[in-house]
């Protein structure tokens, strides 16, 4: 069975905040965003406080997944970055390690060429995160670590749907 | 596949709701926006032709509350019905946490039900997830609907061993719409906690 959790622990939590929070200042972008394929905000950076990040993480996952498929369609394996220009601001978006989705907004301030070429190396970055953290889980499976969902009961369950 | 986020102390899970063209997925994803209140819900979002038939996926985060100190939050997501969508549907079942089947109670929609059933049973392969070990529940949409099949009949085709939680449901008044979405909750916390253990 596939379905296994992505758990990432504060000090995971902490290190891709870094990466993001540098990648921001040092592209000069107006926010950075880590989603996950399946659709899950991870980390957020930047100036643009406010926004429906949910909705932000759902769409970008849908339109990568999208992406991907039509890649399969012409032969090709992914198209792993995507430029959406705007009027005012353009995303810069890109799948690394094919698991984790990097966000970037930025403005008239930055360009294209330093977004890509900052987002090449925080991509690295990410990468060996997510790599310890897929490590951590394996471990954890192995040493029959439990989550926190192994101590609740069937009482906690039914409490959360009481009206 | 749920994301379990220590630092922000939350849960994430994602549900898909399934089955045939015009059976009532979005309407579900409605009823369910319009009766929640504000701070449980985000924004519902809705990708779908000028007709306003889902041409990609509708999606409504809902927080349900806390468990043990953990935000527990449910992605819901439709599926486009009609057959020839079969390529959005297989992306939106990646990193599914538990399906919902809504069922068309009409007569004549029995064989799209069908179809829908083992395109989703193929779908999910193809993922390389099993439907009878994912947490799933089945609802028959439409029961006030003059031309409904027998319940029994339903029963007989799309649940022919009954081992799989139905309810019954008119997702346009919202009878039976919380208690399918309760129920799927319920069976993927539970399964969680298999997992971990």
């Amino acid at each position: 069975m596939m379905n296994s959790s992505l758990v990432m622990y504060d000090e995971d939590y902490r290190k891709l905040l870094a990466i993001i929070q540098r990648l921001a200042q040092d592209a000069t972008a107006k926010g950075v965003f880590l989603v996950d394929t399946n659709g899950q905000m991870v980390a957020e950076a930047g100036e643009m406080q406010g926004i429906d990040t949910t909705s932000l993480a759902s769409l970008t996952a849908g339109n990568i997944a999208a992406s991907s498929g039509l890649a399969k369609i012409i032969g090709e394996d992914e198209f792993p970055t995507h430029f959406h220009q705007g009027q005012r601001d353009n995303l810069f978006i890109t799948l690394v390690a094919s698991r984790i989705i990097l966000v970037v907004v930025f403005d008239e301030r930055s360009s294209l060429g330093l977004v890509r070429l900052r987002v090449k190396k925080a991509g690295v970055q990410v990468a060996q995160v997510f790599e310890e953290i897929r490590k951590k889980a394996e471990h954890a499976h192995a040493s029959g670590a439990g989550s926190p969902f192994s101590e609740i009961t069937d009482d906690d369950i039914d409490n959360l749907f009481s009206e | 596949m749920s994301f379990i986020n220590y630092s922000a102390r939350e849960i994430n899970c994602k549900i898909v709701y399934y089955g045939p063209g015009l059976c009532g997925k979005t309407t579900n994803l409605q009823f369910i926006y319009n009766r929640t209140n504000p701070e449980v819900k985000g924004k519902m979002i809705s990708l779908a032709t000028e007709t306003e038939r889902t041409l990609f996926f509708d999606f409504l985060p809902l927080a349900l509350g806390e468990i043990r100190g953990f935000k527990t939050r449910f992605h819901l997501y439709t599926v486009p019905g009609q057959v020839f969508y079969d390529a959005s549907r297989k992306l939106i079942l990646k990193g599914v946490d538990g399906v919902v089947f809504v069922a068309d109670s009409q007569v004549e929609r029995m064989e799209a039900n069908l179809e829908s059933m083992d395109n989703l049973r193929v779908n999910l392969a193809e993922q390389g997830y099993d439907l009878d070990q994912l947490p799933f529940v089945i609802q028959y949409n439409k029961r006030d609907v003059p031309n409904a099949a027998a319940l029994e009949e339903l029963r007989k085709l799309l649940n022919p061993q009954g081992k799989v939680p139905d309810f019954e449901a008119c997702a346009t008044k919202g009878t039976g719409v919380f208690e399918t979405l309760k129920a799927t909750a319920k069976m993927i916390l539970k399964d969680l906690r298999s997992m971990s253990r």
